[in-house]
C-alpha cells in the first residue's frame, strides 16, 4: 500500500482502537481528550512520515506515540490527572506506571464496551450512528457529514450534544451486567442495523462511502460474535442479514452510480463467499428459541440470494414479510411485502392490496404501483410513475423512475 | 382510531381437513389476510387460535366439557385491529378466508376499562 493510501487506512482502523482504549481508561467524561490524543498522534505521524519515510512498524509507532501523548497529557493537567487517577480502575500509585494497554484483547474489549456506552436510547438514533462512526470506526466529521448528506457544523453540534448527554447520564464504559445484557444488546443491534441501512439505502451517490458504512456495521457486528457474552443467536441473525444484503453491493449499482433493480441485476456479481458466510451465521442464529425481526429479515435476505425466480421463493419471502409486519410495521416492509405478493399471487391481487396501503407521500409507493400496473394497465402505470417522479428527492431515484417511464411508454 | 375484536367462529365439524399441502394452503390464505392488515398498519394483535377442547364452569361448581354441548359454533380464534370506524372494521372482516369454510367473523368494539 502506498503512503498516501496507508495513512487514511491506518487512521480509520487505528484511530478507533486508540480512542476506545484511551476512552475506556479516562471514562466518558473525557472522551474528547481521547479523540484529540488519537488525532494528534496521526497529525504527528503524517508530518514525521512524510519527512523521514514510514517507520518499520507503523502501528507500533502509533501506539508508542499515543501512549506518550496520553502520559504527557496526564502530567500536564494536574486537575484532570487527580480526578482521573482517582477514577482509573487499575490505576497505580505512580503516574508513569499507568498502563495503557493496546493489546488486541483490550482493544476488542474496549471497543465492545464503547459500543454499549454509545448505543443509548436517550440520545437520538442519528447521534448514536454518528458517534459510532466517529469513535468506533474512526470516520472524520466531513465523512460523517457526507454520509448523512449534511454539513460539518450540523454533525459537530449533533455529536457534541450527544457526548454531553451521555456525560450527564453518567454513562459508564463497561460491559452491562449479565442480567441486563439482552436489553442493552437490543439497543446496540438497532444502531448497527441502522448504520448498515444508512449505507445500503442511503441517498448519497458516493458508492465507496456507502460500502464503507455497510462494511463497518458488519465489522462491529462481527466483533460482538467473537465475545462469548455477546455471541447470541440474535447477533448472528443480524450478521447473516448483513452478509446476505452486502453480497449484492456490487450488483446493485452500475458504473454511473445508478441503482440497478433486483430483477435486472447480473447475478454473477453476487458475492458467493459472503453468501456462504451468511449461511454459517444464519445456522448459528437458529440456536435457541428466539425469533427476532433480524431472524425474519435474514430469512428474507437468504431467499433473495437464490438466483432462481420460482413461485416457492416468492411465497417464502411473502410469508416472512407477513410475519415481520405482524411483529413490527414499517412502510418499507409493507411495500416489499406487496412486491413479493405480486410475484407469488399475481399482479391483480397485489394491486388490490397495494391500494390499501395509504402511503401517499412515499415515492416508492407510486414506483410500486407503477410496476404493478405495468402490462396490466400501462396508462395507469405511467400516471403512477409520474407521481413517483414528483415526490422523489434524490437524483438516483429520479433517474431510475425516468428509466421505468420510458420503458412503459414504449408499451402504452 | 379504535380497537376492534374479530372473533372467528366456525362449526367445529367444519375444521379444514385434507393433505398437508391443502392445510398449508389454508394457512397461507390466513397469513396473507392477516399480513395484509399488518401491511396497512392496522393490526393491533394477531391474536391466537384456540384449541378445540374446552371447559365451562357454572354456578355451584358445575363443570361441563367443552362449550359445544349446546352450541354448534365454536370460537376458533381472535385478532385485534385498530381502525377508524365500525364500517372500516367490517370492510376488513369481509376479506377473511373463514367464509369459505362455513364460518363467520363477529366484529366487536373494544371499550377500554
Amino acid at each position: 500500500m502506498k503512503q498516501q493510501e496507508l495513512i487514511p487506512h491506518l487512521f480509520r482502523t487505528e484511530f478507533s482502537k486508540i480512542t476506545a482504549v484511551l476512552g475506556k481508561l479516562f471514562g466518558f467524561e473525557y472522551i474528547e481528550i481521547a479523540e484529540d490524543i488519537a488525532s494528534d498522534t496521526f497529525l504527528l505521524a503524517s508530518e514525521t512520515w512524510s519527512l523521514k519515510g514510514l517507520p518499520e512498524n507503523p502501528v507500533a509507532w502509533l501506539y508508542t506515540v499515543a501512549k506518550n501523548k496520553a502520559r504527557d497529557y496526564l502530567r500536564r493537567n494536574k486537575l484532570f490527572n487527580e480526578k482521573i487517577t482517582a477514577e482509573i480502575q487499575y490505576a497505580s500509585t505512580e503516574l508513569h506506571e499507568i498502563e495503557i494497554d493496546l493489546s488486541d484483547n483490550n482493544i476488542i474489549d474496549s471497543q465492545l464496551q464503547m459500543m454499549f456506552a454509545i448505543c443509548q436510547p436517550s440520545i437520538p438514533a442519528e447521534a448514536q450512528i454518528g458517534l459510532s462512526l466517529r469513535i468506533l470506526c474512526g470516520f472524520g466529521i466531513e465523512e460523517i457529514a457526507n454520509a448523512f448528506l449534511s454539513n460539518k457544523e450540523t454533525i459537530n453540534k449533533r455529536l457534541t450534544r450527544a457526548r454531553e448527554k451521555l456525560r450527564e447520564e453518567n454513562v459508564k464504559i463497561a460491559f452491562p451486567a449479565a442480567q441486563e445484557i439482552d436489553k442493552r444488546l437490543e439497543n446496540v443491534l438497532t444502531t448497527l442495523y441502522l448504520l448498515f441501512n444508512e449505507g445500503y439505502y442511503s441517498l448519497s451517490q458516493n458508492t465507496t462511502l456507502r460500502k464503507e458504512l455497510c462494511f463497518e456495521a458488519t465489522r462491529l457486528s462481527y466483533l460482538l460474535t467473537i465475545n462469548e457474552a455477546t455471541n447470541k443467536p440474535v447477533v448472528n441473525a443480524l450478521l447473516a442479514l448483513m452478509c446476505f444484503q452486502a453480497s449484492r453491493l456490487e450488483a446493485r449499482t452500475n458504473e454511473n452510480g445508478e441503482q440497478v433493480l433486483y430483477e435486472d441485476q447480473d447475478t454473477n456479481l453476487w458475492d458467493q463467499e459472503l453468501i456462504n458466510r451468511g449461511k454459517i451465521f444464519l445456522n448459528k442464529a437458529a440456536e435457541g428459541n428466539d425469533l427476532s425481526k433480524y431472524h425474519i429479515e435474514a430469512g428474507i435476505a437468504w431467499w433473495h440470494t437464490d438466483k432462481q425466480d420460482t413461485a416457492e421463493k416468492w411465497d417464502g419471502i411473502l410469508q416472512l414479510y407477513n410475519r415481520l409486519l405482524i411483529i413490527e410495521y414499517s412502510p418499507m416492509a409493507a411495500l416489499n411485502r406487496t412486491y413479493a405478493l405480486s410475484k407469488a399471487n399475481g399482479k391483480p391481487a397485489a394491486i388490490i392490496e397495494a391500494e390499501k396501503l395509504n402511503l401517499n407521500n412515499n415515492h416508492l409507493y407510486y414506483t410500486l404501483l407503477g410496476y404493478l400496473y405495468t402490462d396490466v394497465d400501462n396508462e395507469k402505470a405511467i400516471e403512477h410513475l409520474k407521481s413517483a417522479l414528483k415526490l422523489a428527492k434524490s437524483e438516483t431515484a429520479k433517474i431510475t423512475i425516468e428509466k421505468s417511464i420510458s420503458k412503459v411508454t414504449v408499451k402504452a | 382510531m379504535k380497537d376492534f375484536l374479530f372473533v372467528y367462529r366456525n362449526d367445529f365439524k367444519n375444521q379444514p381437513t385434507g393433505s398437508p399441502e391443502e392445510l398449508q394452503a389454508v394457512t397461507k390464505r390466513w397469513m396473507d389476510w392477516i399480513g395484509g392488515i399488518a401491511a396497512q398498519n392496522k393490526l393491533a394483535s394477531p391474536g391466537n387460535r384456540l384449541g378445540s377442547e374446552g371447559r365451562v364452569v357454572r354456578p355451584n361448581n358445575v363443570v361441563t366439557d367443552g362449550p359445544y354441548t349446546e352450541i354448534k359454533e365454536l370460537i376458533g380464534g381472535y385478532s385485534i385491529i385498530t381502525v377508524a370506524s365500525y364500517d372500516e372494521a367490517v370492510e376488513i372482516a369481509k376479506g377473511c378466508p373463514i367464509y369459505e369454510f362455513g364460518g363467520n367473523v363477529e366484529v366487536r368494539d373494544i371499550v377500554p376499562m
